[in-house]
């Protein structure tokens, strides 16, 4: 009878990892690929433009307001409606805070700086209708709106995000409930949720921002529905199941950090939509309530005097776009370089 | 198809009686109550809610109410038009709304189908740059931007066309919103079409056609306008959405007398049976449109048929 030649291994034969080969995980595995696509965004001139736009209003949402020396919500009757003047350009006659109106005689061209006797003083968006610094409040405005923005998707990325994994990684029943309920609450247009939720309750911040995160975080669920789908048969997570890790470590250390690119793209398209739906709230009349100052308001004052003052329109229309404009700039280049 | 369509018109159904529940629970919610008059005794307002049905159970009323929405019985409404039916209250406008939404979609989506085509099939630097451009400004600025862009420079600095909407020359008024509103749709359009279309000329198959010597023309309108133009009619579903929000803030601006018009003087003067009685009109409307935009993805794209939903 021959001895067995077939080396049988031992538990001796073992010796605990070393710690960089023990915390293996997916995060590390794909911190290539995560440079690489760090690569790829850079070199897109339009998505570090539009990083750049971010960064800057970003900068003037926090320092804006007290740049102009005036505060936001200062009235001063007799300095109402004063046209933009611009300390340097003013000299050679433009923005020289004098405007053209429309007056039963003709087109009059009226300087009110010179009517009131203000000569060291700038207003370089002009005052609104109260005599407001309309530089502070725009700046004021871009940082409320900014803030409802950043709170809403914030939000709905969180209820989303868990939504959709959760949804997606156990599947089967769970799934095609959590997808019933999805699919009715869905349907509902996001119109009709925000405007019905505003009536009932106070009008405020706090109201808007509930508002957007009851219609905004399906969007995100989706997604992250479809990327955990995606990820969930792939290698690393089957060999993280043969290895026996639980559902936990499979979803925070192996699916997250692979999901996390679609989700930073979705922020970022969330963030103009919630800056749309509140200036479209103010507009309605279910916005920011009377005294308080937000993108949309801003553009709803300035919008009721668009033809005696257009002036008063153009900077916060401009932050509006630059901001939207920086979201989706940003947005595609990470869906680019996540290709 | 069969069994598809089934299963859609079951969700939709059940869509909308959770919406009627919500309406009516929110109704239940709404501060005061129809009778809150001093002068009336108790023994009075208990008369007035019998003879309106307000003593029964609240799930009898709820039966009731969905009955009556149903029939197409909105309520009356309270303070913009007192006691008048909400009913007549749409009657004029439901088809203004219905026309600016319905021209604003066409006429963007045959833009964007153009440009984005074009931008596909002729591979030129220029075209691409200003494709993009334009592109990303209809996506990133609102429609009602425009709406004021185009009311300063088309209606006040060049007169053009009237600041409101004027009841004389409908055709004419309208110019202006459904400008304001297809650049949106115009650019949604045009970057899926673009990237459809791109993905289709790269396919095998238009290769293939390309090496038998197949006319270029024909190309085009057998192969890469089909196969490309399947996807959009997905898109133009999530554009209905912002449509109908769009169309609230256009038809405030330029006081066009549809339904967004409607509602939005209803939130301001507090007039809830006709924000809620709107609030089911917009929900139906909504959900109707997808249900037929989905038969017709369905239709054109027989693997919706075989099985899951389109994507």
């Amino acid at each position: 009878m021959s001895e067995n030649v077939i080396y049988t291994l031992q538990d001796a034969d073992f010796v605990p990892a070393a710690k960089e080969h023990r915390d293996l995980t997916a995060s590390e595995a794909v911190t290539g690929s995560k440079h690489d696509m760090r690569k790829r965004f850079f070199a897109r001139k339009s998505a570090v433009a539009g990083l750049v736009i971010l960064a800057l209003l970003t900068l003037l949402a926090i320092i804006g307001p007290y740049i102009s020396g005036h505060s936001y919500d200062d009235q001063q009757l007799e300095r109402a409606n004063l046209a933009p003047r611009v300390p340097g350009l003013a000299s050679i006659g433009i923005l020289d805070g004098s405007e053209t109106m429309n007056k039963t005689g003709g087109e009059v061209r009226v300087n009110r700086y010179e009517e009131l006797g203000i000569t060291d003083e700038y207003y370089i968006f002009g005052t609104d209708s109260l005599g407001r610094d309309m530089f502070s409040r725009a700046f004021m405005g871009l940082r409320v709106s900014l803030f409802i923005a950043l709170a809403a998707t914030v939000i709905n990325l969180v209820i989303g995000m868990n939504y959709g994994i959760i949804s997606g990684y156990f599947g089967g029943m769970t799934d095609i409930i959590m997808q019933r309920v999805i699919d009715v609450v869905g349907s509902i247009p996001t119109l009709v949720v925000v405007t019905l939720l505003m009536l009932v309750l106070e009008p405020g911040m706090g109201s808007i921002i509930l508002a957007l995160m009851l219609s905004g975080w399906i969007e995100m669920s989706h997604i992250a529905r479809a990327e955990v789908l995606k990820v969930k048969e792939l290698e690393y997570v089957q060999a993280a199941r043969t290895l026996g890790a639980g559902h936990r470590h499979i979803i925070f250390r192996e699916i997250m950090p692979n999901i996390t690119g679609k989700l930073v793209t979705q922020i970022m398209l969330g963030i103009p939509s919630a800056v749309f739906l509140e200036a479209f709230l103010s507009f309605v009349g279910l916005g920011m309530p009377a005294g308080s100052c937000s993108l949309g308001t801003m553009l709803t004052d300035g919008f009721s005097n668009v033809l005696l003052h257009i002036y008063k329109l153009i900077p916060t229309a401009a932050l509006m776009v630059l901001l939207m404009i920086g979201c989706h700039l940003v947005a595609e280049g990470l869906k680019k370089a996540a290709e | 198809m069969g069994r598809y369509l089934r299963k859609r018109i079951i969700i939709s159904v059940v869509i909308l009686f959770v919406i009627l529940l919500v309406l009516f629970l929110l109704m239940q919610l709404m501060p005061g109550s129809p009778f809150n008059d001093a002068k009336l005794s108790d023994e009075q307002v208990a008369s007035l809610k019998e003879s309106y049905g307000l003593d029964q159970p609240v799930i009898v009323q709820f039966f009731r109410y969905i009955g009556k929405m149903l029939k197409g019985d909105l309520g009356v409404s309270y303070s913009i038009a007192p006691n008048t039916p909400i009913t007549t209250l749409l009657v004029n406008r439901f088809p203004v709304t219905l026309r600016i939404g319905f021209y604003s979609l066409i006429l963007g989506t045959a833009a964007g189908l153009v440009l984005g085509l074009i931008t596909a099939f002729f591979r030129s630097r220029a075209i691409k740059v200003i494709f993009n451009l334009v592109t990303l400004l209809g996506i990133a600025v609102p429609s009602y931007l425009f709406a004021i862009f185009f009311s300063w420079v088309l209606g006040y600095k060049w007169n053009v066309f009237p600041l409101l909407y004027d009841f004389r020359s409908p055709a004419y008024s309208s110019v202006m919103p459904i400008l304001a509103m297809s650049l949106s749709v115009m650019a949604v359009v045009g970057q899926f079409t673009r990237s459809e279309a791109e993905d289709v000329i790269k396919s095998d198959y238009v290769q293939l056609a390309k090496c038998t010597g197949m006319k270029s023309s024909t190309i085009m309108t057998k192969y890469i306008l089909r196969n490309s133009l399947i996807p959009v009619i997905t898109v133009i579903a999530s554009l209905l959405v912002s449509l109908l929000t769009g169309s609230l803030v256009i038809e405030k601006m330029f006081a066009v007398p549809g339904i967004g018009g409607l509602l939005t003087e209803a939130i301001s003067s507090n007039d809830y049976s006709v924000v809620i009685a709107l609030s089911f009109v917009y929900s139906a409307l909504y959900i109707v449109v997808m249900l037929i935009l989905d038969i017709l993805y369905c239709i054109v794209d027989p693997r919706v048929r075989l099985g899951g939903k389109p994507s």
